[in-house]
């Protein structure tokens, strides 16, 4: 894909677009640091025994799930690295939007992500609406899921965010 | 044997979490965008939040501040807690220096059709008083001490 014009919308409205397996394995490495760096003492995370007991072995806390999909700051044979949400930046290009915000993040969670699951993520249009003017601009608002599911097919996570893209109150055509 | 700390009975519309309190260093900020692999560097370059974003200083990463939102409400719930939905309203951000205080409530609770209990959250971290972001969540309690949501899959787990 590249950028989205108002004319290919209706056709990508509810079509997987961007999938994408994540660049490593889930690890426990990380589950640690995570916890280590918000105090998060649940032993779910960090008693084998309890998390046995509890979700039937290790999991990783259900709020990282995207964290999986972040890329390495550098990797071989990468010349740009790809980018969070692209259909996000493509809206953005294809409607003439420059500026962008995001006002709010929505993640409904479901099979629990497990040390050494390979995640894969598809990109979702939800909805794009009319032309709208706020105090920031005049634009549009749109929404788009980002789904996850594990190597065996299950679905782990839905993430929703809505975007405001918008050309600066005062400004003419985006340049 | 784990048996659950917090049942969704023992729960009441209007019921708060433990405030928690906590210092933020710019050792906080760091070690959280690098636990989130957010490498962008306002959130461990001063010169470049300052100079090329036009904040303060460095600041907390969402994802990141998504990790203090779950361990401030598993804190309350305890292991047997499982999340099933949160929101997310950025309003501002979060620097060192600052003291972030996470404040929650019970808005709603009950239990679905497949018998799963549930608490409605409404929570805050708020610095010097002004709401930095607003978090709602939906989190699944045990309705009795040997029930476990973290055994339910499929069409038993509606979140």
């Amino acid at each position: 894909m590249s950028a989205i014009g108002i004319d290919d919308i209706e056709g990508l409205l509810g079509v997987a677009l961007y999938e994408e397996v994540g660049e490593f394995p889930v690890e426990q490495g990380y589950v640690w640091t995570t916890c280590s760096s918000v105090e998060n003492g649940n032993p779910l995370f960090w008693d084998p025994e309890v998390a046995e007991e509890v979700t039937g072995g290790p999991i990783a806390p259900p709020t990282m799930v995207s964290v999986w999909f972040r890329p390495h700051h550098w990797a071989p044979d990468r010349s740009t690295p790809g980018l969070p949400l692209q259909i996000h930046f493509d809206l953005k290009e294809g409607l003439g939007l420059p500026e962008a915000v995001m006002s709010d993040n929505t993640i409904v969670f479901h099979e629990p992500v497990r040390p050494g699951d390979l995640l894969r993520t598809s990109q979702i249009l939800k909805s794009v609406s009319d032309e709208k003017t706020t105090k920031l601009g005049t634009g549009r608002f749109w929404v788009i899921d980002v789904e996850y599911h594990n190597q065996r097919g299950e679905l782990v996570a839905v993430e929703s965010y809505t975007g405001f893209g918008y050309r600066r109150a005062g400004t003419g055509e985006a340049s | 044997m784990t048996t659950p700390t917090l049942l969704q009975g023992q729960v009441t519309v209007g019921d708060t979490l433990p405030e928690l309190a906590y210092p933020v260093t710019a050792t906080t900020v760091v070690l959280g965008a690098l636990a989130a692999r957010d490498w962008r560097p306002m959130h461990h370059d001063k010169d470049f939040a300052v100079n090329r974003n036009g904040t303060r200083d460095i600041f907390l990463n969402t994802p990141n501040l998504a990790s203090w939102f779950e361990r401030y409400i598993t804190d309350w719930t305890g292991p047997f807690g499982r999340l099933q939905r949160v929101t997310f309203r950025m309003k501002g951000s979060i620097f060192p220096g600052d003291t972030m205080v996470f404040r929650g409530a019970v808005t709603d609770t009950g239990v679905d059709d497949t018998g799963c209990g549930w608490a409605a959250l409404e929570i805050t971290v708020s610095v010097d008083g002004d709401t930095k972001t607003s978090c709602t969540a939906r989190v699944a309690l045990p309705v009795a001490d040997d029930d476990n949501p973290w055994a339910r899959k499929g069409d038993r787990w509606v979140p």
